[in-house]
Formats: C-alpha cells, sequence, structure tokens
C-alpha cells in the first residue's frame, strides 16, 4: 500500500548516545556491590532523601489528587504532543526566539557546536541537564575545541573527577565529603591548600571557583524541566541559583530540550511545582526556579535557542504500553526508594537514565536490541516502591513486565539454543497447565528429601538454580504434597490420587522440635 | 460460606502445611472449604519473567479451575499469587488475544481473596485468641512482602491478625518495608542484587531478637529462610497461617515436616 521514499528516515528512529549499557546489568553490578564505599554513601544518601520526601509530602491532604492531576495532564500532553509542539514553536518564535529541531544526539550536537562556533566562543557555561549527559554534548564539543564547564556544584564534582554521575538529582551522590576535597585539591586551580572537608569550606572553594566563569562566559548551554506551549516559556528548576546565574548574564543561550519536556499551559505549573520539588529533593519548593520566554531587548540573553530533541522519544511514544514512560518529569523519587538502585547506584545501568525510570526509559529510547539494553528491564524486584513514590503515577512494574516480554519475544524470533531459562519456563508451562501434571511431579517429592541428606536442607543445586544456592539454603521439601493429603482426607479427585507413603497424621502438627 | 482453596504451586508442593492451616482455621470459624482438583499456579513466575505466550495456558487452567459456581469466595494463602490471580490474568489473556478468557479471569479475580484479607473483611476475625483460639507463644517479628502491602493495600490485616494471638511476642521489624529481594526468577538471573537486598533483611531480623519471622508469602519467607539457614542463625520463617492455627492443645511446631531456616535448635 505505501510506497518507500528514498530520503525518509527508517522508524521507529531509536535513540543513541548515553543511553546504552556497555555491558549486562548484572554484571555491572556486581562489580559495583563490591564497592563497599559506595554502597555506604548510598545507603546513607537515598534513606535521608527517602525520609525528607516522606514528610514533606505526608503533610498534603491533596497529594494523590495532585499526582492524579500530573498523570492526567502528562497523558494529555502525549496524546497532543505533536500539536502541542508546533504551538509551542509559534510562540517560542514570536517572541524572538530561535528553534532547531533534532532527530537524534548527533544532529543536537552539530545544532549547538554550530551555533556556538557563530558566536567565536571556545568555552561555555552549563547549567545541569540530563539531556546534554544523554547525547554527550561535553565530549562532543570537547572534540570540536570548545570546552563546556559544569556549574551545579555535584556536577562540578563529577567533571573535575572525570567520572560520570550516578544519580538524576544528586550526580555525586556516590562521593563523601572527604572524596570532594581530594579532588578538588587535586584538579581545580587556584584552590586554597589548606581546605578542609567541611561542607560549608567545599562550597565556598567551588562558589570562589564558578564565579569567575559566571562573570567571563559568553555562552551558556542549559536543559529545561518545562516547555509551556500556550506561552513558549521555558522553566529551569534548581537549587543552587547556578542556573540563574547562566540563564541571565550570558549573551547567548541555548537549550536543549527532551520533545516530552513540554505541558500544555502555563496554569499546569501550578500542579509540577509542587510536585516535582516534593517528590526530587523533599523541599516544599525550591530556591530558584526560572521562566523565560523569548528574548526581551537590555535585559537577559539576547540569542536565545532551543533545540528540541527526539532521540528515541517517539519510539517510545509508539509503544501503547510503554508510552507512560515520558512522562517522567526526572524527579529521581523512584531510584531514591528503589532497593536495587541503592545497592547498585546509577552506573550499573549504563545510562544517562539509571534507576527503575532507567530500566524502561532506556530500553524503550534505544530499542531492546542489545544484550544489554535487554537485561535493563530485569534489574527490579518488582517491589512495587517506584510507583507508589512516583509523582506522575507511573506504573513501573508493569511497564518492566511488558518490556520483559517484548524481549523474550524478540529472542523467540531468533534461531538459538533454548536457554536454561527458556527450558525452565517451557518445563513449568506442562506442570502448571494442569492439576494432574502438578501432581504427577509432586510425587517426586521424596527424592528431593533424599537430596537434602540429614540437616534437612539443600545447599547446592545445578545450573540457574545454581544461583539461589550461592547465598540461600532450600528446605526439604515434604513427604507429600499438600493436594495429595487432601485427596486422602477427601477421597481421591481428578487426576490426583493418594499418595502411599503418606507420614502425616489427620489433624497433627509432624514431629519435630519445640522451638 | 462456601470457600474455595487456592493452594498455590509452591504451598502445595513445599509448604503444605501452610494449606492445611488455612483449611483448618476457615473449618474453625465453621465454613466448608472444597478444593479444585484442577488448580496448578497463579502464573506469575511466567508473567514476570516475560513468557506472557507461556503464561496462557497457565492462566487459562486457574480460570478454568476456578470459574464455577460452586463456592462463595476462593482464599490463597499467598498475596502475590492473589495479585497475580487479580490483576495480571487479564492482562495475560488480553495480551494473547484471548477475550473469553478475558472476561472469565474477570469473575474469578473479583471472588478470590488473600486469606487476611477474607478472614478480616468478609469473615470479620478481629480477635485470633478468641475467634480462633489461637496460642502461640513465641517472639516473631513480621515482615510485609511487597505485593500485598502495594498490590492488594493489605496495611496492616496480617500484623493485627498476629498480634491478636494469645501468648505472642510481637516485635517491631526495622525497615520491614524494604523488600527482601526475592522477586521470582531476579533471585537468579540477578543473583548478587537478590543476595545483598536478602542479607540486609536477614540483618535486620536478626537484629530484633525474635525467634521467627512470619510474613505472608511462601516463596519471600523460602527466600528470608534460606539466607537464614545458610548464615547459620537459628531464627526461621513461618507463615501467619500456621501461627493462627495453633492452639495450645495442638501446637505448632517450630521445625517439622517442611523444615524450617535453621533448624539448629
Amino acid at each position: 500500500m505505501s510506497g518507500t521514499f528514498l530520503g525518509m528516515p527508517a522508524l521507529p528512529v531509536y535513540g543513541h548516545g548515553n543511553l546504552n549499557a556497555t555491558e549486562p546489568f548484572p554484571k555491572a553490578a556486581h562489580r559495583e556491590l563490591g564497592n563497599a564505599q559506595l554502597r555506604a554513601n548510598l545507603g546513607h544518601a537515598t534513606r535521608t532523601i527517602r525520609d525528607k520526601r516522606l514528610h514533606v509530602v505526608s503533610e498534603l491532604p491533596d497529594w494523590e489528587d495532585m499526582r492524579d492531576a500530573g498523570s492526567a495532564i502528562k497523558n494529555a500532553t502525549m496524546a497532543n504532543l505533536p500539536a502541542l509542539l508546533e504551538q509551542f514553536e509559534a510562540n517560542f518564535t514570536a517572541r524572538g526566539g530561535i528553534i532547531h529541531w533534532a532527530r537524534d544526539a548527533q544532529e543536537a550536537n552539530q545544532v549547538v557546536t554550530e551555533l556556538i562556533q557563530a558566536t567565536g566562543e571556545t568555552e561555555v557555561v552549563k547549567v545541569k541537564s540530563m539531556a546534554t549527559q544523554e547525547i554527550g554534548l561535553n565530549e562532543y564539543l570537547q572534540e570540536q575545541g570548545i570546552a563546556a564547564f559544569e556549574t551545579d556544584l555535584a556536577e562540578l564534582i563529577v567533571q573535575l573527577d572525570r567520572d560520570l554521575p550516578s544519580h538524576i538529582l544528586v550526580p555525586a551522590i556516590h562521593k563523601n565529603r572527604s572524596q570532594i576535597r581530594e579532588i578538588f585539591l587535586r584538579e581545580m586551580e587556584d584552590v586554597d591548600p589548606e581546605l578542609t572537608n567541611e561542607p560549608a569550606r567545599l562550597a565556598e572553594a567551588a562558589r570562589r571557583h564558578l564565579r569567575r566563569k559566571f562573570l567571563t562566559a559568553k555562552v551558556a548551554v542549559s536543559g529545561a524541566n518545562f516547555g509551556l506551549a500556550d506561552t513558549g516559556t521555558l522553566a529551569v528548576v534548581e537549587s543552587e541559583g547556578n542556573g540563574r546565574m547562566c540563564l541571565t548574564l550570558p549573551e547567548t543561550l541555548i537549550t536543549v530540550m527532551g520533545i516530552e519536556k513540554l505541558l500544555p499551559s502555563w496554569r499546569d505549573l501550578e500542579v509540577f511545582m509542587q510536585l516535582l520539588p516534593r517528590s526530587s529533593t523533599g523541599e516544599r519548593m525550591n530556591p530558584y526556579t526560572s521562566l523565560w520566554t523569548g528574548t526581551t531587548p537590555g535585559d537577559g540573553p539576547q540569542n536565545v535557542h532551543l533545540v528540541l530533541l527526539d532521540n528515541g522519544r517517539t519510539a517510545a511514544l509508539a509503544d501503547e504500553l510503554g508510552r507512560t514512560a515520558l512522562n517522567c518529569i526526572r524527579c529521581s523519587a523512584c531510584m531514591n526508594v528503589c532497593p536495587v538502585y541503592e545497592r547498585t547506584g546509577g552506573h550499573a545501568y549504563g545510562s544517562t537514565y539509571p534507576g527503575p525510570i532507567g530500566a524502561i526509559l532506556s530500553p524503550l529510547m534505544t530499542g531492546i536490541k542489545s544484550e544489554e539494553n535487554n537485561s535493563l528491564p530485569y534489574a527490579s524486584s518488582l517491589c512495587g516502591a517506584c510507583f507508589d513514590a512516583c509523582p506522575v503515577k507511573i506504573n513501573i512494574p508493569e511497564i518492566l513486565v511488558h518490556l520483559r516480554g517484548v524481549d523474550v519475544d524478540s529472542q523467540r524470533s531468533k534461531v538459538k539454543v533454548p536457554s536454561q531459562m527458556d527450558l525452565m519456563m517451557k518445563g513449568a508451562e506442562w506442570a502448571f497447565s494442569d492439576g494432574a501434571h502438578l501432581n504427577l511431579l509432586e510425587k517426586g517429592l521424596p527424592v528431593g528429601r533424599l537430596a537434602a541428606g540429614r540437616d534437612k536442607v539443600i545447599k547446592k543445586l545445578p545450573g540457574l538454580a545454581g544461583k539461589w544456592t550461592q547465598s540461600r539454603d532450600i528446605p526439604a521439601p515434604p513427604g507429600q504434597s499438600f493436594r495429595q493429603w487432601w485427596a486422602k482426607e477427601h477421597g481421591a479427585a481428578d487426576g490426583v490420587e493418594p499418595s502411599v507413603g503418606d507420614q502425616q497424621s489427620e489433624g497433627k502438627q509432624s514431629e519435630g522440635e519445640q522451638a | 460460606m462456601k470457600i474455595a482453596l487456592f493452594a498455590t504451586c509452591i504451598v502445595d508442593a513445599m509448604y503444605p502445611r501452610t494449606a492445611r492451616a488455612t483449611v483448618s482455621i476457615l473449618e474453625r470459624l465453621g465454613h466448608e472449604v472444597v478444593f479444585p482438583p484442577g488448580q496448578a499456579c497463579c502464573g506469575q513466575m511466567h508473567v514476570n519473567s516475560g513468557y506472557f505466550k507461556e503464561a496462557h495456558p497457565v492462566v487459562a487452567n486457574h480460570v478454568k479451575a476456578f470459574d464455577t459456581d460452586d463456592y462463595d469466595v476462593a482464599v490463597a494463602p499467598s498475596a502475590s499469587c492473589v495479585a497475580s490471580v487479580k490483576h495480571q490474568h487479564e492482562l495475560v489473556a488480553r495480551r494473547c488475544g484471548d477475550a473469553a478468557l478475558e472476561a472469565r479471569a474477570a469473575v474469578v479475580g473479583a471472588k478470590t481473596y488473600e486469606l487476611s484479607q477474607l478472614l478480616t473483611d468478609v469473615l470479620g476475625v478481629t480477635n485470633a485468641a478468641e475467634q480462633l483460639g489461637s496460642h502461640f507463644p513465641h517472639t516473631v517479628t513480621y515482615h510485609p512482602s511487597c505485593h500485598g502491602m502495594r498490590l492488594l493495600r493489605l496495611g496492616d490485616r496480617q500484623l493485627n491478625l498476629l498480634a491478636s494471638v494469645d501468648g505472642i511476642e510481637m516485635v517491631e521489624l526495622p525497615e520491614a518495608d524494604q523488600c527482601c529481594g526475592f522477586g521470582g526468577t531476579f533471585s537468579m538471573k540477578n543473583a548478587d542484587v537478590s543476595s545483598a537486598m536478602m542479607e540486609d533483611k536477614a540483618a535486620n531480623i536478626c537484629g530484633t531478637g525474635a525467634e521467627l519471622c512470619s510474613g505472608g508469602d511462601a516463596s519471600c519467607l523460602m527466600h528470608i529462610g534460606g539466607g537464614l539457614s545458610r548464615q547459620g542463625s537459628a531464627v526461621g520463617t513461618l507463615h501467619f497461617a500456621e501461627i493462627l492455627a495453633s492452639t495450645l492443645d495442638n501446637p505448632v511446631t517450630v521445625a517439622g515436616d517442611v523444615q524450617l531456616a535453621g533448624g539448629r535448635r
């Protein structure tokens, strides 16, 4: 029916950049779990943020209504995204801003580079931005001979240490103050050699260092928390004021924003300015909220650009069951309550977006095609803490399970030797699809008792099950199953015969020692 | 009323005492218990591992076994299996394009209760000592399993039932709402993370000084108990149904047919 047109992009366009893990999650997790310092830092930090969030959320009587509102506004945005993007473009342009559309990371990086080169500058200051981290902008600019200086304190720490952020909100959550002091002493020019590890002294050293950058920079690069379609306004929500500096002092301001960050109207901010700070930092209100609409003669940046980034977002939008992942407002509440994230840290996820939201967002944006990203949806015990914490009610566990299904189905289409898991599931399908089958298998339970031996526990199993017994015993199975006991008590039912060798006496608990 | 017992595969095969305790509690209250013989498993392991195609016949079997007017309500001593019956069965049917199964799964799901839900909300049990004769003179801590807490919203139902047992001493578990790390096949696919979570849970349990950790999900209790056992701890795990079933004349023993963790008493 439809012809092929030369020059049409293949659909869906998947994202690339810092979204792909380079190794399977279990392998990365194994390495990170070995880092005792990381676990201690993460455990302490996430617990602190968790408690703060609970406190400020519980004091709002309409918190659940607010979550419903946030979810509904975001769903409406996604359902109407093309029209809203065009409305935003019209309003932003009318107020003097310039819009650039970027299909993927490569296009976005090129646009930003050309805009900087047009100013003749070789240094830019940056406001913390997930989108620019996602496309690897800093590294790209470096290759083009442009130095990008992060101005958020935690981003600065991570950048000076040539490390990667491990948390959306607290990029240096994996470092403690002694480590930070060492990084400053080693990497910061003009640092006070007497620097101690007191937070106030560390912050002062960073402030002096950054102040020089703010006052000399001609170009700033930022992300955005929200884009308001009905006015063409951009918003950045932050705590330190470095954002305010970057957004107001330079002559040229270049913003990179994912297309899903839109809200239909200015009024919608009312909901999100309550949801975001409380979920994110556990504050009733964040210290700095900067909003800008195009340009104003004689006030603030005179060259204002916005790069609208797809990079796999429309691919995620095309997934009917997974698309609500795009509702994410990057508050990080899900990772602060996630028992898996708390133990592995963000690096194990191999993507800009770690934690529960990253485990669904990264594969949705890149497609489940590499062995690495297809391991992400399994990085969860499905405990559900993330769903309860999410301010826009993204049902992360349900999407995780959906993506596991996509992965399993995509493996089916490949000609391959069935994995142990495949065989286990196939066997369990037979066993669990008929009571008589399960009954037949359960007749083998006494064999398990033999395997357990005298201390009545099984300590080592072969193959995949050996992953269980590496740290846990399995109790010896009973002499007979419940259904065998029942059949004996109540007469044989279909497919269930009373088993011989029943050791149980009616109504009595079996023999054993008293606790 | 007439109550159909859904034993669940793990309880049927590994913890028959939990199912027998459930029968005993319900009969003590004067209800008739039936056991639909075709039943096997809720299919949750398949669903949560992404094997929807293989889950389809498992779900169909469960619905076939329970889609009768032969009973008033169905009950299972397992929150995660009930959550699967109530929330996942329709999803599986829909994903496999089986509209007839989807409709019948909804009917079965609506009639299915977790044990503490049934006891508290339907059968009006508020005091286990008085209404069931429950007697269990031990120090017990309690782990609320994730699916009971977050998918079924059981709240304190299990805890309150336990606390009303004669002779019991309940001690609070720190960080009780943290997952024990079981997560079905997660415990094998991500064994390292799962073990790290289990070890923290085990440490919190041991720190309470309780003799036992109780809960409402056999699989989570098997995970926690298996970890405690491997660490050589004498602390065991025991389903709350067995504690409710325990009486002065017929006390539950804390080691027996299925060995609890440790057992080195």
